[in-house]
């Protein structure tokens, strides 16, 4: 059954690390729908965030094979814990007239997103969310006219509950 | 292959290490000085205009290191791989940047494609001029980004010590490999003070090589409860050295056992166990036991598409065992039910402790059965010289005990079914790239690890001529290798395949223009040999096996073989095609 996986990947910080992991994901056929890539807390390491679909034994080998790179420390598939994720969206919608503002304006407050930057013709609209949120909002939106849009991508962390946290699954060793 | 995550430098060349600790050197000092420490005495290298200061550094220390020119890079790093397999060790090769590593290219995927350690050294441009497409720059870690274990660009020279470290023990751990090191001219030029640390620790790179007890055990379990187990052993068993302790499971289960393409020599050949290899062109016993078996136990060995067949087909009677280093290749292809992650030494060594003693039942009757019937054959003939009654005489001659390299294709095949091994190490052909003009260079490597054995390259007379140039370098050297050329006028596998499903289109296969390979060799001061009749095979062997020197012998075989049994690509195992027997 094809789900919805977010894998969390812990790299190190080094130059031409994302090359060797868009390489990989290239190279092997794996779809994915997006990949985003930060520094963390310590600054050695950076984490990769991939959303990606397919059944059970793609995702063991995407997860095998991402293990499998040297510069590589730990890979993590956050769908099978409790987690919170977040994408950011950029959107510039079409609003040319004073009643599509407020319709649109309207939209954005049920959504609790933020307007950010206007024109006469335009809105740009900033929302966070997961990826049912961000993907509602965009079908609420889409038939005032969409002019641009910039995803960020998700990321991704594992939540606590009374000091214990919920770090998903580590990507099983066979 | 190493146990965990430290190496020790080899204690036999402690002797060479020069007293640098401490001291300011240039980046081509430490370079060389990091790889006699890690053991190198010999390595496969190719000059150019960005490399010359390490090959000056190398020539100041010419007693310690020997550097070894081939006439083609390519060449060099097949070179560096079969000398990889036959001594275990790492393999060497520093080529130039530019055309020195894009004429790589082809031997990095080779090695890495069939698990060899290697560490291939290309030079670069100086770091002010890359990205400039300076003179000779090609961006050698990205053209081989997909084709290596891992790789690295040198920034500072105090860097190299590290990196050197770490590639060694990266390309020998774990599931070996390739790891490439990229070497900007500044760098060489440029000082630092050198530091050794004598251990290496990665903290990305944990190889799993204790398989855990709990998987061994239910192995050992589903070994007591299966009535027609089999061992499908490959290449991961060679690599481990782990042939004893699998001799050790079989003397102690009596499991019959096919070994693939890349593990020939890793569990005797004349063992009455010995099922040959499976596959396309493997013996009808070996792929039928797949197909009536309950238990696959593979150890090191990865489903390749050859060896199974039609996937949905295969094995269709029975549960997966998968012993395996490399996590992904477990479950890559089939489903496996018993995983074990480990190294093959070590996961057969405890499996021996656990598992049941087992009698020999009706699964063994059948097979011994079987193997009167179902192994390799062919029709003798006296009228023309067949290539499998060439490769018996080889094997006759050599008393089993010669070291075989094959370039590709029919002659591959051929090779891999009539000559026996009962030993590790002693094959050495390009499995999963399948790439012509190994098997000449390769020979090179394994004389130069080997220089009292004798080493015999297969070759075509298509693939021969795709390293034709290393004449040069067995002469130069003085390696007694032995080549062994079936010639047939085709590119015979590719032959095969058009006459079998293109009707007959011989489309670019027949080679034209071949030249008189005796006097090839002669022009480069080797012996060279014709036998153009079946009676002439033994004669201009017996003379090509006892000339002390490298020869070429010409062997024109029956032009339109075929190799059989064969399972045509996309049927199952048990759909195979055999020689028709007039």
């Amino acid at each position: 059954m094809n789900r919805r996986h977010i894998i969390s990947v812990l790299v190190e910080n080094h130059f031409g690390v994302l090359a060797r992991i868009s390489s990989l994901i290239a190279g092997r056929g794996f779809n994915i729908d997006s990949l985003t890539v930060g520094e963390t807390e310590d600054p050695t390491v950076s984490r990769m965030t991939i959303v990606t679909r397919g059944d059970e034994q793609i995702i063991e080998q995407i997860t095998k094979q991402l293990n499998r790179l040297i510069d590589v420390i730990k890979v993590t598939d956050m769908t099978e814990c409790a987690h919170v994720e977040r994408e950011l969206v950029l959107i510039k919608v079409a609003a040319p007239t004073a009643q599509t503002r407020t319709e649109v304006v309207q939209v954005v407050d049920v959504f609790r997103a933020r307007v950010v930057d206007m024109s006469t013709a335009t809105l740009t609209i900033e929302i966070t969310g997961d990826s049912e949120k961000v993907d509602a909002f965009i079908e609420m939106i889409e038939p005032f006219g969409i002019k641009e849009m910039a995803r960020t991508g998700s990321v991704a962390m594992g939540r606590e509950r009374n000091g214990k946290s919920s770090r998903g699954v580590e990507a099983k060793v066979a | 292959m190493a146990d965990s995550g430290t190496v020790k430098t080899a204690d036999n060349r402690a002797f060479w290490r020069r007293d640098m600790e401490g001291k300011e050197c240039t980046g081509a000092e430490i370079l060389v000085e990091c790889i006699i420490r890690e053991g190198v005495d010999l390595m496969f290298g190719y000059p150019g205009g960005v490399v010359l200061k390490v090959f000056d550094e190398l020539y100041a220390r010419r007693d310690q290191i020997r550097v070894v020119l081939p006439r083609h890079e390519q060449a060099g790093v097949h070179a560096a791989d079969g000398w990889a397999k036959v001594t275990g060790k790492v393999g060497t090769v520093f080529v130039t940047s530019g055309p020195g590593a894009t004429n790589a290219v082809t031997g990095i995927a080779t090695a890495q494609m069939d698990s060899v350690p290697l560490v291939v050294f290309t030079g670069q441009v100086s770091r002010e001029l890359i990205g400039s497409d300076a003179f000779q720059e090609t961006d050698a870690i990205g053209v081989t980004r997909p084709i290596v274990k891992h790789s690295y660009m040198i920034e500072r020279p105090q860097d190299i010590a590290r990196i050197v470290r770490q590639a060694y023990y990266i390309a020998s751990t774990g599931r070996p490999g390739v790891v490439l090191v990229d070497v900007p001219k500044n760098v060489t030029f440029e000082k630092a003070v050198f530091e050794w640390a004598e251990t290496v620790s990665i903290r990305s790179y944990k190889p799993t090589t204790e398989g855990h007890p709990k998987s061994i055990q239910r192995l050992a379990d589903a070994i007591a409860e299966s009535k027609r187990p089999y061992l499908y052993v490959g290449g991961g068993v060679v690599m481990a050295n782990a042939s004893d302790h699998l001799l050790e499971l079989v003397n102690k289960t009596n499991i019959p056992v096919t070994t693939t393409l890349m593990a020939l020599g890793a569990f005797p050949g004349t063992h009455p166990l010995f099922a040959g290899m499976p596959g396309m062109h493997g013996s009808k016993l070996a792929n039928i036991c797949f197909q009536e078996c309950d238990l696959v136990i593979a150890v090191g060995a990865r489903f390749d598409d050859r060896v199974t067949g039609k996937l949905s087909a295969f094995a269709p009677k029975a549960k997966i065992a998968h012993v395996d280093i490399d996590p992904s290749s477990i479950k890559k292809t089939v489903k496996v039910d018993y995983p074990v992650v480990g190294d093959a030494h070590w996961v057969l060594r405890e499996l021996n402790k656990v598992v049941k003693p087992r009698q020999p039942n009706e699964w063994n009757r059948m097979f011994a059965e079987m193997k009167e019937t179902h192994w390799f054959r062919y029709r003798p003939s006296t009228e023309v010289m067949r290539p499998q009654y060439v490769i018996e005489k080889i094997y006759e001659m050599t008393k089993g005990d010669a070291i075989i390299s094959t370039e590709v294709g029919q002659i591959q095949m051929w090779a891999a079914q009539f000559y026996k091994f009962d030993r590790p190490r002693r094959w050495l052909t390009s499995g999963g790239l399948g790439t012509m003009g190994y098997g000449f260079p390769a020979a090179i490597g394994a004389q130069f690890a080997a220089p009292d054995a004798m080493v015999i390259d297969i070759a075509g007379d298509g693939s021969i001529q795709m390293n034709i140039q290393e004449l040069t370098t067995v002469v130069e050297n003085r390696l007694p290798v032995k080549v062994v050329i079936l010639n047939n006028g085709y590119l015979g596998m590719v032959r095969q395949w058009q006459e079998f499903f293109y009707d007959r289109h011989y489309s670019s296969s027949v080679i034209g223009g071949l030249p008189d390979f005796a006097k090839v060799a002669d022009a480069f001061g080797a012996k060279g040999l014709t036998a153009r009749t079946h009676d002439d095979v033994v004669p201009v062997l017996e003379e090509g096996l006892a000339h002390p020197g490298p020869v070429f012998m010409d062997f024109h075989i029956n032009p339109e073989e075929n190799v059989f049994p064969m399972v045509p690509a996309g049927k199952a195992l048990d759909e195979m095609q055999e020689e028709e027997w007039a």
